[in-house]
């Protein structure tokens, strides 16, 4: 039962606990149009788990610490969001899940900015919770539709790239710093040439000493119409506009366009109104716009305290990204194989339903919006070839910077390897063969064919990266008996 | 140089048997084959000339060997690729394609530059093969 105060003493100057303001209603029905957001709340001791999830739903819509009688003048049972039910965290002694309701003219149409300014504003650094962590949230479909999403997506990125039917296959340039342009576009004609479809621009490369921006724009795409010629393929770089202003930004997006390349790059930190305003900015010059992830791991990857990478995916999705590095499950970054799968279907999916184990807790619409491309990147080789395909399926980038620049016989020889690997797996998939079992029969089969793919195996093939991860899903399958 | 158009252009070139099981994995997801062919091999040349329609109803890869088997008679020194259409709302657009002919010796393509102001280059990328009118090129 809700404890809401229902009479005028509601409004006495003073301070109630907000689930006597009318944050707390454990009958509400949410609206097919509110806004629903998952918390995971850890509250400090003592304060009981309703109270802190009604104190989030406050802090997060309409409340302040104190009774305010201006709340009378507006419609202020709309407004406030409600928490309407908390279960506690399987497995947990303090942690509780928490749902939360918000109506949908508590936002801005197609802000990221004013979306999360309510529900990752203020709440998290509340004192009467120890940790808070938004897990999921579903989106309306009225309010979905105020978003453009992915300005290119999959299926026109493939179509224009014209690359079907196989992961598209790329590499980080590396040493990440230092190159000079000249040296830099040399990594690129290589990887290309030797069968990438795209290179890319780290994180953090921008416009430094040792490499002006435009130097390296200019180097690259001679590195790719080259590439391109002696293969008879579309290729792209992915150049990095990220800068300091949005000034800045858009000339370096205006000459990667002159230049007459496929696709720029930004990262996350430049902010989400930054990224909307680049979303735009791409829609309207006929551009792939690649996300790198940059930052995201300060807030996404302990599981008590900050945003889980799905919700992030969600509004990634939602801003208009074509590309967002999503994880690897067998890479060098974090990565739980059900949490990935999960980020993987937000972004390419029509439709999600709900699925703990992956860590969705809604139903979710995409409405139309745009698939959009994971990136997998960061630590991967081709001897790995058949457990990407499994975990992470045709429709993403497979990024091998170290598999194809540390390749003993050179870069070219490295994106061979990976290239003659992929089309090896594809084929033996799509011929039905059991190819996660038998992956490292149908590579060194391919390998026979294939110097470079036998040297790259020889060379990496013991190399992985068991850790545990730390970002898990809360919610493991339970063996049912066949019927 | 080989053009590597196509989703396995880096393996050997595929047998028959290869093609056939790659065209019953499309029928199985209900998408529809067809066959087309050209000689002039330019990545941004998106439209190959259609050898026959879509085969919207083919239940048997045996269909689409045989037309590919007339089409290569037809075309010996034509580029021909398999490309299957998925219709399926949200995807509408190809699946798999991949070339199954090309000719026997392929020129490539050449890079013209047109040095602009301010070091910027324009890149033009042009197929050898179309110095030859049509029905000129790839002729033994």
């Amino acid at each position: 039962m809700a404890d809401t105060i229902q009479n005028n003493k509601r409004y006495e100057a003073g301070v109630i606990p907000y689930k006597k303001m009318g944050y707390w209603e454990p009958d509400y029905q949410p609206l097919d149009t509110d806004v629903i957001a998952l918390f995971r709340i850890t509250p400090q001791d003592g304060v009981d788990p309703e109270e802190a999830a009604a104190a989030v739903a406050g802090e997060s819509s309409t409340a302040t610490w104190t009774v305010v009688w201006t709340d009378r003048l507006t419609a202020c049972d709309k407004y406030r969001a409600k928490a309407y039910r908390v279960d506690q965290v399987p497995g947990s002694e303090d942690q509780y899940f928490a749902y939360i309701a918000y109506d949908i003219q508590l936002f801005e149409p197609g802000s990221i900015a004013n979306l999360t300014a309510s529900i990752i504003g203020n709440v998290f650094g509340f004192k009467a919770i120890r940790a808070l962590r938004l897990e999921d949230m579903r989106i309306p479909t009225a309010y979905m539709t105020t978003y453009k999403g992915p300005p290119t997506g999959i299926v026109v990125e493939r179509e224009r790239l014209d690359k079907f039917g196989r992961p598209l296959l790329g590499a980080t340039t590396k040493p990440k710093l230092g190159l000079s342009g000249r040296n830099y576009g040399r990594v690129v004609y290589e990887a290309l040439k030797g069968g990438l479809d795209f290179v890319k621009d780290d994180e953090n490369i921008n416009s430094q000493p040792f490499m002006h921006w435009r130097d390296r724009f200019l180097y690259v795409m001679e590195a790719v119409n080259k590439a391109s010629a002696a293969t008879g393929e579309v290729k792209g770089h992915y150049l990095n506009v990220t800068a300091a202003t949005m000034e800045d930004m858009y000339e370096r997006a205006e000459f990667a366009k002159e230049l007459g390349s496929t696709i720029v790059m930004i990262d996350l930190v430049i902010g989400y109104t930054a990224i909307q305003s680049m979303s735009n900015w791409a829609r309207k010059n006929d551009m792939i716009l690649h996300l790198h992830r940059a930052g995201h791991s300060t807030y996404t990857r302990q599981k008590n305290h900050g945003v889980s990478f799905r919700v992030i995916s969600k509004w990634m999705r939602m801003a208009g990204v074509d590309h967002i590095h999503a994880g690897t499950v067998v890479g060098k970054l974090e990565g739980d194989p059900n949490q990935i799968a999960g980020f993987y279907d937000v972004l390419r999916e029509p439709f999600n339903e709900t699925n703990l184990e992956h860590g969705i807790f809604f139903d979710q619409d995409w409405a139309g919006l745009n698939k959009c491309m994971p990136v997998a990147s960061g630590g991967i080789h081709a001897g790995q070839m058949h457990q990407l395909l499994h975990y992470l399926g045709e429709d993403c980038v497979l990024q091998f910077g170290g598999g194809t620049i540390g390749h003993p016989d050179g870069i070219q020889a490295g994106a061979t390897a990976n290239r003659v690997a992929l089309e090896a797996m594809i084929m033996a998939r799509n011929e039905g063969r059991d190819y996660l079992a038998e992956g490292p029969d149908i590579l060194n089969k391919a390998a026979k064919d294939c110097k470079p793919l036998q040297h790259a195996l020889d060379t990496w093939k013991d190399i992985t990266f068991n850790y545990s991860s730390t970002d898990t899903p809360d919610f493991v399958p339970t063996a049912t008996a066949s019927a | 140089m080989r053009i590597t158009q196509g989703t396995f252009s880096f393996l050997p070139e595929l047998t028959d048997d290869q093609i056939k099981k790659q065209v019953k994995y499309c029928l199985d997801n209900g998408w529809a084959v067809n066959l087309e062919y050209t000689d002039d091999p330019h990545p941004r040349n998106t439209y190959w000339e259609m050898y026959g329609q879509p085969m919207f109803d083919l239940k048997d890869p045996a269909g689409l060997m045989m037309d590919l088997e007339e089409c290569r008679k037809t075309f010996p020194n034509h580029y021909i690729r398999v490309t299957a259409f998925d219709s399926t709302h949200q995807w509408e657009t190809p699946r798999l394609s991949f070339i199954v002919n090309r000719p026997p010796s392929e020129p490539g393509f050449q890079v013209t530059r047109q040095e602009c102001e301010g070091r910027k280059i324009r890149y033009t990328v042009h197929s050898y093969a179309t110095d030859q009118p049509e029905s000129q090129r790839y002729r033994n």
